[in-house]
């Protein structure tokens, strides 16, 4: 099976062939470093889709590298709007500078029963993993690095609608600015989740708690004629 | 206010990060990964909790006690367990989102050995929603995280025995760096990747942390006792978590008939499994009969493991499992303070051994000592601080290491340790896994003492400052093979069969001469070992 592998510091793709049929992407990429070529670098751990460490891009979607079988030709990108430091390795400082803006944990969580059925109302989004392949794929960081973005905007929907979260009016409003007004609501954050959680979602939720609360959508002061799509709910 | 080190940032770290912070500590956990990437999130099964009158904590303490067959310390395991809804409470505090029962209370899962439904759990994703929260939390009090660190050693003052810092290797920048702190807590996690592909671990799970405090003067103890998970995927040996026999699955053999009783503890059902696989060829899970709905549920990560990595559906076929490396019970002896024989070197979680599993752990308890030891370890390191600061003391440790790492790099790589690596894994996995015997633990002896003599010989053969991560892992495998001689000799020293471990070649339990924790530690760079009480 042929490969081809974008790498650090020329950019340029790399192929490998490897004989082994019907393996994971990391199982093929353990084989070239082990094996063929020690000095490509990426990152990895727990080999069953749950530690959130081997996100790449596979000709241009978003995939865990454990999970994803590979087919002869394809090509592995670093995921994107991350700095890369070698190969397929990427600055992941992001994940707690968007969790601390978003303020993206819980204020104190009361104590006493809860029902089932109100704790899986954030089943899904507490499944998060943290590999921001969703952040990889959303086109608002294409003009707004500082965006809080999918996976952060899920956690703190996370926390605002836990059944026992003691305060979440603060979260609201830490994301105002940079946040979910700037999502475009495409979508694009949904397919690629490989825990099935749907940002965008989320984000839509967001807003309408925060329309409750007060708060105004920013783009809709422009005087009409602009639709981001926001639904009316 | 006290500045502590934290080491690792898996459950064990975070909390003790939170509890040492909470106790007016100034914290930094600095850790070789992130901190959601670490085992804690691949831990499903549970934290055992006695929350109502169903259940007694005596109960709990006579069942962990039982398992321990010994080795497991009445006093610590009591703390542990009177500790234990305490525990589960504040993690609900924290917004850890439990499942839930039908009178709204914290669902309770039955797991192997227990003789109550015990494990408080989320899901199959205990550790990962657990690991989630303590993170969030640390983001929220501001925690100083400083990550892509690899533990190189421990700084330690040598007159006073006096634990100083650590030194790391920063894996982006390939510089060595220290950090000097009034405390060090280690919470790097267990060895059991030593296994390779027969293990259920991350592949970060070699023992970094217990290797460099046995180099520093700590002592190790039991050393020898590895829990096999009795259900590991055939191929990958990819973890099939004990719920999936809690709920209700069988274990069938290579004619599909059941043979053991599923829910007896891991030691017990992994060697049922290894017989049965010798004498029929094969060994299965079966949980078709749990029904669709119930595993999307409740098993959902079980259910997608197995398509990908065995391509079966259990909701339709049979899982073909073996038993797998999963659990150290040895690590670093602390005493009741969490603290080794070094002084103001903390360990705590599965680096270290809090006697709690003695011989054999219970499924649910090893996220229940981490939170438990994890608070009671931060608080304790954080009052050390503050009674004893460290001084500014010279120290070569950080230009030793710089050095070496130099050296490495200059190395020509003469035997590949890749191939060592794995055939590390495969004689540990035949001869000091579930079933041992002298003539295959002093074979493996000599050729774990060959890869050390052998070692000068190896390097990465990658050059790169940056982000070496061929570099990492050759230090990764200095740790295995150290870690391997210690297991190896303390395997051979116990001549008897307890708990996880089982000689052929003396199958009865030794309490005259054995019953006692195997203490290893080393003097002039070598190996000593001892029973002791």
């Amino acid at each position: 099976m042929e490969i081809k592998i974008k790498r650090t510091p020329n950019e340029e793709k790399q192929s490998y062939n490897v004989d082994l049929e019907n393996v994971t992407l990391l199982t093929l990429l353990n084989h070239i470093k082990t094996k063929i070529d020690p000095t490509l670098t990426y990152s990895h751990g727990c080999r069953s889709g749950i530690c959130g460490s081997c996100a790449v891009r596979v000709n241009g979607r978003e995939e865990l590298m454990c999970t994803y079988k590979p087919s002869c030709g394809d090509t592995v990108e670093p995921i994107r709007y991350a700095r890369v430091i070698r190969d397929l390795v990427v600055d992941s400082g992001s994940i707690d500078i968007f969790n601390r803006a978003g303020l993206a944990w819980s204020e104190g969580s009361r104590e006493g029963n809860v029902e089932d059925e109100e704790m899986e109302r954030i089943q899904t989004q507490s499944d998060c993993i943290l590999c921001t392949s969703c952040a990889s794929a959303c086109p608002v960081y294409a003009v707004n690095p500082d965006f809080i973005g999918p996976f952060a905007l899920t956690r703190v929907w996370r926390y605002v609608s836990d059944p026992r979260e003691l305060s979440s009016h603060r979260k609201l409003a830490a994301v105002q600015t940079n946040g979910i007004w700037d999502c475009t609501l495409c979508g694009e954050c949904v397919p690629v989740c490989p825990q099935n959680i749907a940002p965008v979602q989320d984000i839509r939720m967001l807003r309408t708690k925060s329309g409750r609360m007060g708060y105004n959508d920013p783009t809709m002061n422009f005087g009409g004629g602009l639709d981001f799509g926001s639904p009316i709910f | 206010m006290a500045k502590i080190l934290i080491i690792g940032s898996g459950g064990a770290g975070l909390v003790g990060a939170l509890s040492a912070h909470e106790a007016g500590s100034e914290v930094i956990v600095v850790s070789k990964t992130l901190p959601t990437r670490s085992q804690t999130s691949m831990a499903q099964g549970g934290m055992n909790a006695v929350l109502g009158n169903d259940d007694s904590v005596e109960d709990h303490i006579a069942d962990t006690l039982r398992s321990s067959a010994g080795l497991g310390d009445e006093k610590q395991i009591a703390f542990m367990c009177e500790n234990a809804s305490d525990a589960v409470r504040w993690c609900n505090r924290l917004g850890l989102p439990f499942s839930r029962d039908l009178s709204g209370e914290i669902a309770r899962r039955r797991l192997g050995g227990a003789s109550a439904p015990r494990a408080c759990y989320a899901q199959d994703y205990t550790g990962l929603k657990l690991l989630h929260t303590l993170y969030d939390q640390c983001l929220k009090v501001g925690i100083d995280f400083r990550n892509e660190r690899f533990l190189l050693n421990m700084i330690v003052d040598e007159a006073s025995n006096r634990a100083l810092g650590a030194t790391f290797l920063n894996i982006s920048t390939g510089e060595v760096e220290e950090v000097r702190a009034d405390a060090v807590i280690v919470a790097t996690g267990g060895y059991a990747a030593l296994y390779g592909k027969h293990s259920t671990n991350a592949v970060g799970s070699s023992g970094d942390g217990i290797a460099a405090a046995i180099r520093a003067g700590a002592a190790l103890a039991d050393m020898e006792f590895v829990q096999f998970h009795p259900t590991g995927l055939l191929d990958s040996s990819i973890l099939i978590g004990e719920s999936a026999r809690g709920a209700g699955g069988y274990l069938l053999n290579g004619y599909q008939e059941r043979f053991t009783n599923e829910l007896a503890s891991r030691d017990v059902v992994a060697r049922a499994i290894h017989e049965e696989i010798s004498k029929s060829g094969a060994v299965y899970l079966d949980i078709r009969h749990l029904g669709e709905a119930f595993i999307n549920h409740e098993l959902p990560q079980e259910r997608k493991l197995a398509q990908i990595y065995e391509g079966i559906d259990p909701v339709y076929e049979l899982i073909p499992i073996k038993p797998s490396a999963h659990y150290s019970m040895g690590g670093i002896e602390v005493d009741e303070r969490c603290m080794s024989r070094v002084n103001g070197l903390f360990a705590v979680g599965e680096c270290a051994n809090h006697k709690t599993h003695g011989a054999n752990r219970l499924g649910g308890n090893s996220l229940l000592e981490v939170v438990v030891f994890g608070r009671q370890c931060g608080k304790n390191a954080a009052e050390f601080g503050v009674k004893n600061p460290t001084l500014p003391l010279e120290n070569s440790q950080c230009s030793k290491d710089s050095n070496f790492i130099h050296e490495v790099m200059l190395s020509l790589n003469e035997i590949d340790f890749y191939e060592k690596q794995e055939r590390l894994a495969t004689l540990f996995y035949n001869n000091v896994g579930l079933v041992r015997e002298e003539m295959g633990l002093t074979a493996v002896l000599d050729e774990v003492l060959q890869m050390q003599k052998e070692l000068p010989l190896m390097a990465p053969k990658d050059k790169s400052k940056i982000c070496n991560t061929n570099l990492v892992e050759f230090i990764e495998f200095g740790n295995k093979v150290e870690l391997a001689e210690i297991i190896v000799m303390s395997a051979l020293r116990r001549v008897e069969s307890r708990g996880a471990h089982y000689r052929v070649d003396a199958p009865m339990r030794k309490d005259g001469l054995f019953g006692a924790h195997t203490i290893t530690w080393k003097e002039g760079g070598v190996l000593c070992t001892n029973f002791m009480e």
